[in-house]
């Protein structure tokens, strides 16, 4: 029993982290029906960009986070300028395309640059106390505070504020909210930007949580946030939520009973058998097509 | 289709063209024409012809996004290593070795009978989601199968792809697929690409077409992946993942979709182009999605998108050649 | 003499929205039988629901006395029912020529395996299809663009060539939506003519959505008039113009003649 409860605090962290990443897949997808690929190679950027900062300045955890979290919507938002905008009326296969060839010249580039895996140095001393037979560890709570709270604030941001409504207009019509006085193009970079800086907050606590880094993250990690994001019903926020809490316990609990070799196994397997049964994700819609 | 409305070409000179191209291959294999590495690259082609013209036939043909080809490649080349190295170990090549890619072809083919069962209802990106799941499915699967090797690989494969089997088998399989294509199954697949629903209301049976298009392309993947498997003589799960995938992707759009001469074209370029980067190491694999993206800016459809070699048009095809009335 | 096509207490619900509800319709052989209703009065679903795109909430279609409820589309056109689309569905990247040899690819037999090694009776199959679609074309006065994008057609060509690939399917029924729209009176006329033709030449009964009165009133056997999912009236022309509740809903409306 304490054993279970010990991997559900493990899956809720995992499954927090998966959340953060997921949450920028589902936003821009949301709002411009694209499958952003590269969002799991700008997680794993941001975890070398937290790598690179503190080799050079030592900041507080808090310090980090922040400047990660802009360094990393700095470059989301260049990636939509460059390589997305110049795409938005074309077939959406070139916007998929061009999206998984960003996310394969980021990894490979960091994988040139740094051939072998970092070992990130110590932003945190974390303080384990024994609850009721569990063993918690404060960075375990850090990270699920973060996330949870960053979620929040997204909620809050999208549902109370002018911007988040522009956001979700867009999803709802890309054609006629500009003619609305709209702008569009800002309130797409916002979306980036935030759906980026969300996923720097998730590689500055990965990297806090594993703290051995490698350019191969953005497959190994960021792509399960995609899983996690389509199994919820990629384009609903609360969606991509779900389905990271889904992954995290899944995952968890998998290698509890299988070897870790089956772990891709089930998650992509999980995958494929929810898009059967619920071929739009657990919370999602299918568009309605016009006859 | 639109097409570039030159000539058909005289009778008889493509099958005059074949024989020599066919015997070629054979004299270079029997007295040493060239060296090891020339024939290795040219082997490479002759694969990379495969993958390319097979995943078009999906990717460009259909308007689908499939990224799971590597998938179909990684089920040929397993099946048919343990069919070469395990099962029919014994037997003479001149026979064994045919049998062994068909049976890889036929794996890829069944599984990938599936997804176009699974791609009756879905389509557009979460049909590409799909085949990207089955692509990781297939590696991890591989990984968990001691049997053959697991994540460490199967070894002592035989080197029984020799320039003619990998000659005769990228001449079947453009046959095979250009036949396909200038017949009413291509053109139900291509309908489908166009516009479902009027194919639907103009009597296409669109699961058939869908099933043609993902069976057949499948089983040329696997069929790629055989040879591949039998060239190398090592294969692990680890090549077939979504890099493999995507240079298969680079090969399409680069060539240009839902032509023949393109894949062609797309598959030698990319070939040269990977020998040429070799010596970059891991910068390859930043230049080629560079290039891929790039294309999509400027060039969408690759260079002959849509569009075809006279030669691999059937001659009836071409308008009649009386004067107009 | 029984009806062709009968359509009987068809309801279609999606979701909280009624569109169509206790339809009911008969079409005789040989007919040109017109639906006429303001816009949103539930005539394309009608035709979406007998060439099988939606499955009724409740009722039947019947066709030669069979039931087709539910069928798929590819099985009902090639049972004989072919129809044209509101806006125009042709496969716009693909030849004039393409277009209608794939409709009449529902009459080829050979299968994939034959097409594939080229065997003589596929071989045979498609130089007649080609034969066959090309005397088609020509007599739609599209002969001499048959090697042309279909997209590039003029806008009276392209609907031309959306009826022609419809009747490349031989069928009995021909389901047309709105074959009028965008023309104006000298272009309907000449419309009213090649339907006309068609109908004699081709042997094939007619169903008709249209907004245009002028081809409805002088084209049509028999009328029904929708307004709001439900049937108002059906008739003879003369029945229905003089009918109070048409008139209410519809035509006495400063309504569209263009």
């Amino acid at each position: 029993m304490d054993y279970f409860a010990q991997q559900a605090i493990n899956a809720v962290q995992l499954g927090s982290i998966y959340a953060l990443i997921a949450l920028g897949y589902s936003m821009v997808y949301g709002v411009l029906v694209m499958i952003n690929f590269a969002h799991g190679d700008v997680f794993m950027v941001s975890s070398f960009f937290c790598f690179l900062l503190l080799l050079v300045l030592p900041v507080p955890f808090v310090v980090a986070l922040i400047i990660v979290m802009l360094a990393t919507a700095i470059l989301g938002v260049a990636i939509e300028r460059l390589a997305y905008r110049p795409l938005r009326n074309a077939p959406r296969v070139s916007a998929i395309i061009t999206a998984l060839g960003c996310g394969l010249v980021i990894q490979n580039t960091t994988l040139s640059l740094s051939p072998y895996s970092q070992r990130m140095p110590e932003l945190f001393k974390p303080v384990t106390r024994q609850f009721a037979g569990v063993t918690l560890s404060s960075l375990q709570i850090l990270i699920i505070g973060v996330s949870v709270g960053l979620m929040i604030a997204l909620d809050f941001f999208i549902r109370k504020t002018r911007y988040g409504m522009a956001m979700r207009a867009i999803a709802q019509d890309r054609i006629s909210v500009p003619l609305m006085g709209v702008p569009v193009n800002q309130i797409i970079a916002m979306t980036f930007a935030i759906g980026a800086a969300l996923g720097g907050a998730a590689g500055v606590l990965y990297a806090s949580a594993y703290p051995v880094i490698s350019a191969t993250m953005g497959v190994l990690v960021g792509w399960k946030a995609f899983v996690a994001a389509v199994i919820g019903g990629i384009g609903n926020v609360r969606g991509a939520v779900l389905g990271a809490y889904v992954l995290g316990a899944v995952e968890v609990f998998t290698v509890t009973v299988l070897p870790s070799t089956y772990r891709d196994l089930v998650v992509y397997s999980l995958l494929l058998v929810i898009l059967i049964f619920k071929p739009y994700g657990l919370l999602g819609r299918p568009a309605v097509q016009k006859v | 289709m639109t097409r570039w409305f030159k000539q058909p070409p005289p009778r008889g000179v493509l099958l005059a063209l074949l024989v020599a191209g066919l015997a070629a291959c054979f004299a270079i294999e029997q007295f040493g024409l060239v060296d090891n590495y020339v024939r290795f690259v040219l082997i490479t082609l002759g694969i990379n012809i495969i993958l390319c013209v097979s995943l078009n036939l999906v990717n460009g043909w259909m308007g689908e996004f499939s990224v799971g080809h590597a998938g179909f490649m990684a089920l040929g080349a397993y099946l048919s290593a343990c069919v070469s190295v395990k099962w029919l170990g014994w037997g003479n090549p001149l026979w064994m070795f045919p049998l062994a890619v068909v049976a890889g072809g036929l794996l890829a083919g069944a599984v990938g009978f599936l997804l176009g069962l699974l791609s009756f209802k879905t389509r557009g990106d979460y049909l590409a989601i799909i085949t990207l799941a089955f692509l990781m499915i297939v590696k991890s699967g591989i990984e968990n199968i001691p049997y053959v090797g697991g994540p460490r690989g199967f070894l002592g494969i035989g080197n029984h792809t020799t320039l003619l089997w990998t000659a005769v088998w990228t001449v079947l399989t453009l046959w095979a697929i250009r036949n396909l294509v200038y017949s009413r199954f291509g053109r139900g697949i291509v309908a489908v690409r166009e516009d479902e629903i009027a194919a639907n209301a103009m009597g296409v049976d669109t699961r058939k077409a869908k099933l043609a298009a993902f069976v057949v392309s499948s089983f040329f993947g696997g069929v790629a992946g055989a040879l591949f498997a039998h060239q190398l003589q090592f294969i692990n799960p680890s090549v077939f993942d979504i890099v493999k995938s995507t240079e298969i992707l680079v090969m399409v759009y680069l060539g240009g979709i839902g032509s023949l001469g393109g894949s062609i074209l797309g598959a030698a370029a990319f070939t040269i182009l990977a020998q040429v980067l070799q010596p970059l190491g891991t910068w390859r694999m930043v230049i080629l999605p560079l290039i891929l993206v790039l294309l999509m800016l400027f060039r969408p459809r690759g260079i002959m998108g849509m569009r075809e070699f006279p030669w691999f048009v059937p001659r009836r095809e071409f308008p009649a050649k009386e004067d107009k009335k | 003499m029984s009806a062709l096509l009968e359509v009987r207490d068809v309801t279609m619900r999606f979701g909280g929205l009624v569109a169509v509800s206790d339809l009911t319709l008969a079409v005789t052989p040989g007919h040109a039988h017109g639906i006429i209703g303001p816009n949103g009065a539930g005539k394309t679903t009608a035709f979406n629901i007998i060439t099988g795109i939606y499955t009724p909430t409740a009722g039947e279609v019947l066709f030669r006395g069979g039931s087709i409820t539910g069928h798929r589309p590819s099985a009902i056109a090639r049972g004989g029912i072919a129809r044209t689309f509101q806006n125009i569905r042709l496969f716009r990247d693909l030849t004039v020529l393409d277009n209608v040899r794939i409709a009449h690819d529902t009459r080829a037999r050979y299968s994939w395996a034959g097409a594939m090694v080229q065997l003589p009776s596929a071989r045979r199959a498609e130089t007649e299809s080609i034969e066959q679609c090309t005397d088609l074309l020509e007599k739609f006065g599209l002969g001499d663009a048959v090697y042309e994008r279909a997209g590039d057609l003029p806008y009276g060509s392209q609907r031309r060539l959306e009826i022609a690939r419809a009747m490349a399917l031989q069928p009995s029924l021909l389901l047309l939506d709105e074959p009028a729209a965008g023309m104006n009176s000298a272009e309907t006329l000449k419309l009213v003519e090649f339907l006309g033709w068609l109908r004699d030449h081709f042997s094939v009964t007619m169903l008709l959505i249209e907004h245009h009165m002028q081809l409805v009133m002088t084209f049509c056997d028999r009328i029904t008039v929708l307004d709001f999912g439900k049937t108002i009236a059906e008739g003879t022309a003369d029945e229905v113009r003089n009918d109070p509740k048409v008139i209410e809903a519809y035509l006495g409306q400063e309504n569209d003649h263009e």
